[in-house]
């Protein structure tokens, strides 16, 4: 049996469960942001990131989200947002930037989101 | 023979590192966090553990999908941070006790706890922010004791069940109290509370779940097991799922405690942000 025929999971909205058929489809994706743990390697990316992404071998649907820095369509691609974070760091977002973009709010809508959780 | 004292739970968001290092103890947003802690401080100042086995989970520092171990057991004579992607300062290494390390394996594997053995574990947030918020100026403070580092896989599922993580913790309290020499632990949880970072749920903190977690994990944790990890990611959020540390600190204290001190504050960063100091009745 394929292993993509076969779900673990329910669905839980807005969620992806990062389990072995992600894993195997955002393993390059996730290995080259593994990689940004080195200072070296950052800077190397942002010399030339097209290069540094054919060198980790990314399919075309993760290069692209890369290029977009579209952090649901990294997911999609097979990303692991523990890794995606070390992506984001090289651009200075943090967890609120990228909370915001995924959700579609400003960064401080976002943040109000958050506050709210607490009353 | 070795006597496991207590546990502390924290959270270790990154932000949190920031906060310490500009020195943000007294900032609107930060204070209600930080007021956690000194009274932990003060019981730690009391007791002088000798040997805090900190419990937390590896982000993509120490391991990657490679090779990705559930429960991992640092065995190295010190531990030291890097910089994680985003220039997170460079500290002195953290003293480790490999000889107990050793001793913890042994008896863990005897138990049949197949865990990984690691002589080298470069430590993230995840290990290094507890330790600073307990120890402040870790691992520069003069009372820091030595440390075992053990990560559990909540990177990529599937994750270990709740009741897993539970009996992990019930197996290290044999393991410790079966070691020969007198040695004082304390046992660190480390992570959540409810977190999601990701997709179009990001921001997803779930206030009423964190408070009956912190609630039931004091007398009642057998409870928590009944929690599937599935449910444990709807409730919690897909990084709420650290809460497995807790449960594997709790396994740690025995069946009775005491609550010495617990603070809760929402949010910080993206996170519901517990604290709790958990003291050993026998």
């Amino acid at each position: 049996m394929d292993i993509t025929e076969f779900d673990h999971h329910s669905p839980i909205p807005g969620t992806t469960i990062f389990d072995g058929k992600m894993a195997m489809k955002g393993y390059a994706l996730n290995k080259m942001c593994y990689s940004f743990n080195g200072a070296a390697a950052r800077a190397q990316y942002l010399a030339d990131p097209e290069a540094y992404m054919e060198k980790f071998g990314l399919n075309d649907e993760q290069k692209q989200a890369c290029r977009d820095k579209d952090v649901l369509a990294m997911i999609a691609a097979g990303g692991n947002i523990y890794y995606l974070a070390k992506f984001a760091g090289i651009y200075r977002l943090d967890v609120q930037d990228i909370g915001a973009q995924q959700t579609g709010m400003t960064k401080e809508e976002f943040k109000e989101k958050l506050r709210k959780a607490g009353d | 023979m070795a006597k496991i004292l207590g546990g502390l739970t924290t959270s270790h968001i990154p932000a949190v590192g920031n906060a310490i290092h500009n020195g943000l103890f007294d900032d609107p947003y930060w204070k209600p966090f930080f007021d956690g802690y000194p009274p932990i401080r003060a019981w730690l100042d009391e007791h002088k553990p000798d040997l805090a086995i900190n419990i937390y989970n590896d982000h993509g520092l120490g391991f990657f999908l490679d090779r990705m171990p559930t429960f991992a057991i640092g065995a190295a004579h010190e531990y030291r941070n890097e910089d994680e992607g985003w220039g997170i300062p460079q500290l002195p290494p953290f003293p480790g006790a490999p000889e107990v390390s050793w001793h913890i394996i042994e008896s863990m594997v005897e138990q049949e706890f197949d865990i990984t053995s690691c002589q080298e574990l470069p430590v993230d947030h995840g290990f290094v922010v507890p330790m600073q918020l307990f120890w402040p100026g870790a691992p520069n403070n003069p009372d820091m004791p030595r440390t075992i580092p053990i990560s559990a896989n909540t990177v990529q599922h599937p994750i270990p069940t709740l009741k897993r993580a539970l009996d992990f913790g019930k197996a290290l309290r044999r393991a410790i109290q079966s070691y020969p020499e007198d040695l004082k632990v304390v046992v660190l949880g480390t992570g959540g509370l409810s977190h999601q970072l990701d997709g179009e749920r990001a921001g997803f903190i779930n206030k009423e779940f964190d408070q009956y977690c912190m609630e039931k994990i004091v007398d009642d944790p057998e409870a928590l097991t009944k929690i599937s990890r599935m449910e444990l990611v709807e409730k919690a959020g897909a990084q709420g799922t650290e809460f497995l540390m807790w449960m594997m600190m709790r396994g740690a204290l025995g069946d009775k405690v005491v609550r010495r001190h617990s603070n809760y504050h929402i949010p910080i960063s993206n996170t519901g942000a517990g604290t709790m100091l958990l003291e050993c009745v026998e």
